[in-house]
């Protein structure tokens, strides 16, 4: 039996190194064609130009960027005090009512954001601002922070929770408001949790496809807030069907590169977990 | 629980990755071998009125648009004359055309018209189907006819707002599918904007290129012509409207046929002249509109 969970272990480790190695092998011939710096630095993607195809991925790196830090901006101060609602103020009940709706949109498949912001957003966005199409980075940056509300709150509200009691209760004695306790106490002994939050955030928001792929636009234009706009995720999603030759090859490359974005955010989560854990 | 749950999971895992395995290998045995089952070879034979079974390989390379349709008729042929192996290389319509008149494929395959030098130099047509592409824009546009000149200024960014082309004063979004989609090529070579098409939106499919139209009142965009519905308008171009009629005679002018080149001269091989003749039947005529293509024969 014991033999037989070992297995099951291993067959995770398997596919990670799998997944790398071919990612690798796969990502690493484009690169070499068409140069690293030329390849991470190029403002120009023309994938299938007949008589100057461009392969820079600049705009996308940057839109990826740009969107997940938008999202966090947005979706950080509003999760976290969330959190410290349901973990500290909300009555009982309150938050018996809000903590399965906020698990409920963890649930919602990406599609169907996208879906809301394809119908809603994008005309919404296209009317405020005149401009030709709604489908922009901002777009995207609504549909992002909506979607990493969720993991931000459950994880940052867990850290809270997790604050000891007397701690509160002490500061609470000498004198200080509930509201100075919360943002000046609990928080800060909070703090490498609500970080962990932020970077699961982070990793949700740059590996999303599916939503912003139907509001982003998906032209490789260098972001703007209000301009149609590429990230990693979508230009691999939205080529590969009919990709051939290099295209395909360099299309493998932006996965190498995302793999990397996301691992660095993976090593990041685990440093401030341990770090949790170590208070 | 967490372990039982783990353990699932890596079951399916597993099972996923041998079931795709094993569909991969079925695939591949069954192309190489092309040994069909001979019931339903004999039952086809019989009904085309085929007299003898004919073996051999007929080579074709051209145009990467005719992938689809050329997937179709090797998939139906083999059906009619199993022992017959279709193979498609897709290098573009030139290299089509020049390795035909070099002799190093059977049939060479081009989506676009022959030119005068190549006729030439002997080459043959054969068309096949012909390919449509309608310019669609949203219900509310007022703008119901443009001409290729028009359609190229706005596709490449020189007119920018609807009422330079007599509609509403508003920008317009120019809406385009991705790099290395069949339509977006087959458009961008017909009007002539190969390369300095600037793109507002780009749509992966071509039901999302005709859903962002529908939903938005200052789009232009295109679409196969079999996938034009009611919740968008395709203009006319230069006073034709696009329909599968007009397709045909070939007053509506975003279109190209395509074609499948032999030598002119040249002794064509038994196997190839079968697969030539069944190409241009007409019992082919739905496969190619399966395709998203017209057939001429219809």
């Amino acid at each position: 039996m014991q033999a037989l969970f070992f297995v099951c272990g291993f067959i995770a480790i398997i596919f990670v190194l799998l997944i790398t190695i071919y990612l690798i092998l796969s990502g690493l011939p484009a690169i070499r064609e068409i140069g690293l710096v030329e390849f991470l630095f190029g403002t120009r993607w023309e994938s299938t130009n007949k008589t100057d195809p461009a392969f820079g991925i600049l705009p996308m790196i940057l839109t990826s960027i740009y969107g997940t830090a938008g999202a966090i901006v947005i979706g950080v101060p509003i999760g976290f005090l969330t959190a410290v609602y349901l973990s500290k103020v909300a009555s009982p009940k309150v938050a018996g009512i809000i903590r399965p709706v906020v698990d409920l949109l963890a649930g919602i498949p990406s599609v169907v954001y996208g879906l809301v912001g394809m119908m809603v957003l994008v005309p919404w966005i296209r009317e405020t601002f005149h401009t030709p199409a709604g489908e922009s980075l901002l777009a995207a940056i609504v549909v992002l922070a909506v979607m990493i509300l969720p993991s931000i709150i459950s994880v940052s509200e867990t850290a809270l929770k997790a604050v000891p009691r007397e701690y509160e209760e002490a500061s609470l004695a000498l004198g200080a408001t509930e509201l100075e306790t919360y943002f000046r106490v609990s928080a800060p002994a909070a703090k490498s949790g609500i970080a962990a939050a932020v970077v699961l955030g982070v990793g949700r928001a740059i590996g999303e496809a599916m939503a912003i792929l139907m509001v982003a636009g998906n032209v490789a234009n260098m972001p703007g807030l209000l301009t149609s706009v590429k990230f990693l995720t979508t230009g691999i999603a939205s080529e590969l069907s009919y990709s051939s030759g290099l295209q395909r090859q360099a299309l493998f490359s932006i996965g190498l590169v995302l793999f990397l974005f996301i691992m660095c955010i993976n090593v990041l989560l685990n440093v401030f977990l341990k770090r949790n854990k170590e208070d | 629980m967490k372990k039982l749950t783990c353990l699932g999971l890596s079951i399916v895992m597993a099972l996923s990755l041998l079931t795709a395995c094993g569909g991969g290998e079925t695939s591949t045995a069954g192309s190489e071998t092309g040994s069909t089952p001979s019931s339903s070879a004999a039952q086809s034979t019989g009904s085309t009125g085929a007299t003898q079974e004919i073996t051999g390989t007929v080579n074709t390379d051209g145009s990467t648009s005719m992938a689809d349709v050329m997937a179709v008729l090797k998939e139906t042929f083999k059906e009619v004359q199993p022992g017959i192996n279709v193979n498609y290389t897709g290098s573009g319509s030139g290299s089509g055309i020049t390795n035909v008149l070099n002799g190093s494929v059977d049939i060479g395959l081009s989506s676009r018209a022959l030119k005068a030098e190549e006729e030439e130099q002997g080459a043959v047509a054969h068309i096949v189907a012909l390919d449509g592409v309608a310019v669609v824009v949203n219900p509310e546009n007022t703008v119901a006819d443009l001409t290729v000149e028009q359609i190229a200024k706005i596709f490449s960014g020189e007119i920018t707002n609807w009422s330079e082309v007599g509609g509403a004063d508003a920008e317009i979004a120019v809406f385009g599918r991705e790099s290395g989609s069949g339509t977006r090529g087959a458009f961008e070579e017909i009007v002539g904007v190969v390369d300095t098409c600037v793109y507002t939106n780009e749509y992966s499919s071509t039901g999302d290129m005709v859903g962002a139209v529908a939903g938005n009142p200052n789009a232009i965009g295109y679409a196969s012509l079999s996938a034009v519905d009611e919740s968008v308008v395709a203009v006319k171009v230069n006073g034709v409207a696009p329909s599968e009629a007009t397709v045909m005679d070939g007053t509506y002018e975003i279109q190209r046929p395509f074609v499948m080149v032999t030598k002119e001269g040249a002794e064509l091989s038994e196997a190839t002249q079968a697969f030539l003749d069944y190409a241009t039947s007409a019992e082919v005529a739905e496969y190619i509109a399966a395709a998203g293509a017209v057939s001429p024969q219809a």
